[in-house]
């Protein structure tokens, strides 16, 4: 038996069992994200609060879950749950201790982002009449949003590979997948080979997706230029 | 003439500091207010303690007949729409084009339709000279645009009374002129209006009054050509002197 065959590769990689193990992984890391930058979001706002049981709680909550494993957090999830009577699917555990865990790191992406809104663009708002929440909304977090995104986009790929650790409760993502597929007959240079390049896969295109998104955010302002330049000729038009 | 506001022996400490110690200031209706005095004295403290952006130790604010020191937050807030206010630097929304800017007023606290508020913005960018910023964006604008813009933004929430925070102090020198002169076009339709600045210039020709504040305390008060005519205390002229220095 020869050590590497080329033609057990192509037939994983394409195969239906590789498909919905990437297409796992992509949802996985799509759900965690979105529960973590919610979680993220929550924390943030709450570190700003001017109560302090509210920022102690904020504080704790990022002690705990940034100074534990993700995969002890994974695992506790799992087993500690249904002894409460809370039994959750494999996915809905998955993204639930992902999306936890997850929500401690995005807090200090979103309080930095909330930070460098300065105190200036509070007091503007706030002499217009804005109540405290309506500031937030209308004119701290838009701004934020913007400052946020490319160190988003990179807790997406650190999630995506993240996600494999899921493969020990069960839940049939990329390695998981791979893992069984070789267990049953010992081929683990092509299977793992297959789940590695479904992994480069998914990483090459959300790094591409990033990197449009920043070219974007950079280019913004002339393309504002752009609109202006055109608008008198528009209403010449009108 | 009653005042349209009057505050009377206001007393704001930061810390333990004493920043005002004792503050008379009334504005009548349709008058321009000019407040001169050294940085440190307290008069952008005094400007944000009037629309209460700053709470006070103590004393009383009276407004359009109504005292309003200590309200609690939700009635400031709806007290600071009567109010505009105009910063330093400006503090436009950056992520909001100039229409959006003066619009945003309108639109998330007063609940006007959008296509009203954008009406009333266009209005008010030309009543401040830029008919042709009104898909601007800030960093598109000079500095003195960006005044004007701002200006803008405060009158779309028709307010009794503007605050002007030493508004062409962070200017280039070539902008300060067409800010100035929105600004007196303002006071001579009626706008009351408290300003805090170092143009003596625009004190001269748009006052009513004019407040000298040293030290926290509002030192000097006089109708503009009693305040430059000599007559004023020794610490005034002095202070007059090194400003044309």
């Amino acid at each position: 038996m020869k050590l590497f065959q080329p033609h057990l590769l192509v037939q994983y990689l394409t195969s239906a069992d590789f498909f919905h193990g990437a297409v796992m992984t992509f949802w996985l890391s799509i759900a965690s994200l979105a529960a973590g930058m919610a979680v993220g979001l929550l924390l943030a706002v709450g570190q700003e609060a001017p109560l302090r049981p509210v920022r102690a709680l904020v504080w704790f909550y990022i002690w705990l879950f940034r100074g534990t494993p993700v995969l002890l957090q994974l695992v506790f999830a799992f087993n500690v749950l249904p002894a409460f009577g809370i039994l959750l699917p494999g996915f809905a555990c998955a993204v639930l201790a992902l999306g936890l865990n997850e929500g401690a790191y995005m807090a200090e992406i979103m309080r930095s982002g909330i930070r460098a809104v300065g105190p200036g663009q509070r007091l503007a708002a706030r002499a217009l009449g804005l109540e405290e929440s309506q500031v937030m909304r209308w004119v701290v977090l838009p701004q934020a949003f913007r400052i946020v995104i490319p160190p988003i986009g990179n807790q997406f790929i650190g999630m995506l590979k993240l996600s494999a650790l899921v493969s020990v409760i069960g839940v049939k993502e990329l390695l998981l997948t791979a893992d069984e597929t070789a267990s049953s007959n010992f081929r683990y240079i092509e299977t793992l080979t297959a789940a590695g390049i479904w992994y480069l896969v998914l990483t090459t295109i959300f790094m591409v997706i990033q990197s449009a998104i920043e070219r974007r955010l950079r280019r913004r302002t002339s393309a504002r230029s752009a609109v202006i330049a055109i608008e008198p000729a528009i209403q010449t038009i009108r | 003439m009653t005042a349209l506001l009057e505050a009377a022996a206001i007393w704001k400490r930061f810390g333990t500091l004493d920043v005002l110690k004792g503050v008379d200031l009334s504005v009548t209706r349709g008058e321009c207010l000019v407040v001169l005095g050294p940085s440190g004295s307290g008069k952008s403290t005094m400007l944000r303690c009037l629309n209460l952006l700053e709470p006070i130790a103590s004393g009383s604010i009276v407004f359009e007949g109504q005292e309003i020191a200590g309200l609690p937050r939700k009635q400031a807030a709806a007290l600071r729409r009567r109010m505009g206010m105009v910063f330093q630097n400006f503090e436009l929304f950056p992520h909001l084009s100039a229409t959006d800017n003066v619009a945003f007023g309108p639109v998330r606290v007063k609940k006007t339709p959008q296509n009203e508020a954008r009406e009333l913005a266009h209005h008010l960018l030309r009543k401040v000279h830029l008919p042709d910023k009104l898909t601007a964006f800030p960093d598109e604008l000079s500095g003195g645009q960006q005044q004007r813009v701002a200006i803008a933004r405060a009158l779309a929430m028709e307010p009794a009374l503007m605050l002007y925070d030493e508004p062409t102090s962070a200017l280039d020198p070539e902008t300060v002129g067409e800010v100035l002169t929105v600004m007196q076009e303002l006071a001579d339709e009626g706008m009351t209006s408290i300003v805090v600045t170092h143009e003596l210039g625009f004190a001269r020709r748009a006052a009513d009054e004019l407040v000298f504040m040293d030290a926290g305390q509002v030192a000097h008060r006089a109708p503009v050509d009693a305040f430059f005519n000599g007559s004023a205390p020794d610490r005034v002229v002095r202070f007059l002197n090194r400003m044309h220095g």
